[in-house]
């Protein structure tokens, strides 16, 4: 027990790191998995087969892979990242692709009707996406957005590998300096990122509660 | 020129002078010119080589067993549908494939759907201020008290705040209505609007369409409510399998059909 009150300021860093990592990714993500959703149900076919390349691709490559491809292929093209920006790119690459696939879901779910008011209406194709589709889209996949965004907390300890002093990392080096008290440090990570995932839980439930759409 | 009310009136007359004289240019001539339109669903030959016009004040109710294509020429209008041959042109412009073009288009010809269509997460306010707003670019304090104007005129004014799901299927099919007419459109497109009423719901829209029809909006109505036909129509347009078997007045049409078509469809529907 001693040892989580005295390195408490450790691990507190060590979580303030991981709540920076994942929420710069999220965004990241939630950017660019909206962006990718729009071009895989564009009218535009390159576009929409760009989009099926990227989610196959990164939604059947292992995490690890696309941490290391950011780590060490990225900056041997001249294009110096950085640790932290490079699991944020990666954390935020990675989980774009599952993004996108949730809110195509929440797309199809969207009644053709509603798209046919507002193409009725003048809006153009971005126009009638982003006030009613996508806005409808958004609403009825915040389960699983939740869901997306709680892995993403749990996948953001990979960037441990790579030199980010995340949670995990913390936890490692203080194992390594205090090995026998092995159980209570395992308890006192694992309590710290079960508050984080219940917190992010709370707020998506917040948001189901006050965005749903009335049929 | 047909009769039509003031405000539209003054629309196309500031249409017609900003643009060339040339044929075909907007505010002169009829504002539906469809020429030799035909469409097909996989095997399904559903418009065949149909050619009409539509003048402008004109209400023309489309009618016809189900099947016949009338659902479907009404959406080729607005290019909800698009059509595989033919030409459709709308206040002298051909009608544009796609992009801004196309949008623009659509911006002036209003279209009232069988299910209402009313944007699910916005409320009755925030549906019919959505069009201005966003592609006339007027103000919001500019929208919202038009709209309100409107809801006031379709007698929903009350209703203003709520979603469309806490409002009565005719509720919501006039808060449609009023949406449409945020729009200012040279044209309505009315697809089957009292279809999916609850009987006792369908005057209360009936009513607002006739009203419409009275101040000069020039629509195409599609439709099983014959009686709204003799009321308001200028025209009946019967279709069957996909052809335009018979136009006349509506007093011609209901009292003497012309076509075995037309006799053997309305001997079903208004003996029942």
């Amino acid at each position: 027990m001693d040892v989580l009150i005295d390195n408490l300021p450790a691990l507190l860093r060590g979580f303030r790191e991981t709540v920076e990592l994942s929420a710069i990714a999220a965004l990241v993500a939630l950017v660019l998995g909206t962006l990718l959703a729009a071009i895989r149900v564009s009218p535009v076919p390159t576009l929409r087969w760009a989009g099926t390349f990227y989610v196959n691709t990164i939604r059947n490559t292992p995490l690890t892979l696309v941490y290391a491809f950011m780590a060490f292929a990225v900056p041997r093209l001249d294009f110096q990242v950085g640790p932290f920006r490079a699991a944020v790119l990666a954390l935020g690459l990675y989980t774009a692709a599952f993004i996108c696939e949730a809110i195509r879901s929440g797309v199809n779910a969207v009644p053709v009707g509603q798209a046919e008011a507002a193409r009725a209406l003048g809006l153009t194709f971005t126009g009638t996406l982003r006030h009613v589709v996508l806005a409808q889209a958004f609403r009825s996949v915040i389960p699983p957005l939740g869901s997306i965004f709680i892995a993403l907390v749990k996948n953001s300890a990979i960037a441990e590998f790579f030199a980010v002093p995340e949670a995990t990392k913390v936890f490692d080096d203080l194992v390594r300096d205090n090995p026998d008290a092995l159980y209570w440090l395992f308890a006192g990570v694992a309590l710290g990122y079960v508050i984080l995932v219940l917190l992010i839980s709370a707020v998506f439930r917040f948001l189901e509660t006050r965005l749903v759409v009335l049929r | 020129m047909t009769v039509r009310g003031d405000r539209y009136g003054a629309a196309m007359t500031d249409a017609a002078a900003s643009t060339g004289t040339t044929r075909g240019a907007p505010g002169t001539g009829p504002l539906v010119v469809m020429s030799g339109v035909n469409k097909h669903f996989g095997p399904l030959h559903v418009l065949q080589d149909v050619s009409t016009t539509v003048d402008r004040g004109e209400v023309i109710v489309l009618i016809g067993p189900s099947g016949s294509g009338k659902s479907t020429l009404c959406r080729t209008i607005n290019r909800l549908e698009p059509i595989d041959s033919g030409t459709i042109t709308i206040d002298g412009q051909p009608q544009p494939q796609e992009g801004k073009a196309l949008a623009n288009l659509r911006a002036d010809v209003g279209m009232v759907f069988q299910s209402f269509n009313l944007f699910a997460h916005k409320t009755i306010l925030q549906n019919v201020t959505l069009g201005p707003i966003k592609v006339r670019g007027k103000s919001k304090g500019e929208a919202e008290q038009r709209a309100m104007q409107l809801l006031e005129r379709v007698g929903i004014a009350n209703q203003a705040g709520k979603l469309p799901a806490q409002l009565s299927g005719g509720q919501q099919q006039r808060a449609a209505i009023a949406r449409s007419l945020a729009m200012d459109p040279k044209l309505m497109l009315f697809d089957e609007p009292t279809s999916a009423l609850d009987p006792e719901m369908i005057n209360e829209v009936l009513d607002v369409m006739t009203s419409l029809a009275r101040d000069g909006m020039t629509m195409v109505v599609v439709t099983h409510e014959m009686g709204f036909a003799r009321r308001a129509a200028d025209r009946v347009v019967f279709m069957s399998d996909g052809k335009l078997v018979e136009q006349a007045t509506p007093e011609e049409f209901f009292t003497a059909p012309k076509s075995d078509r037309a006799k053997d469809f309305l001997s079903k529907i208004l003996t029942h």
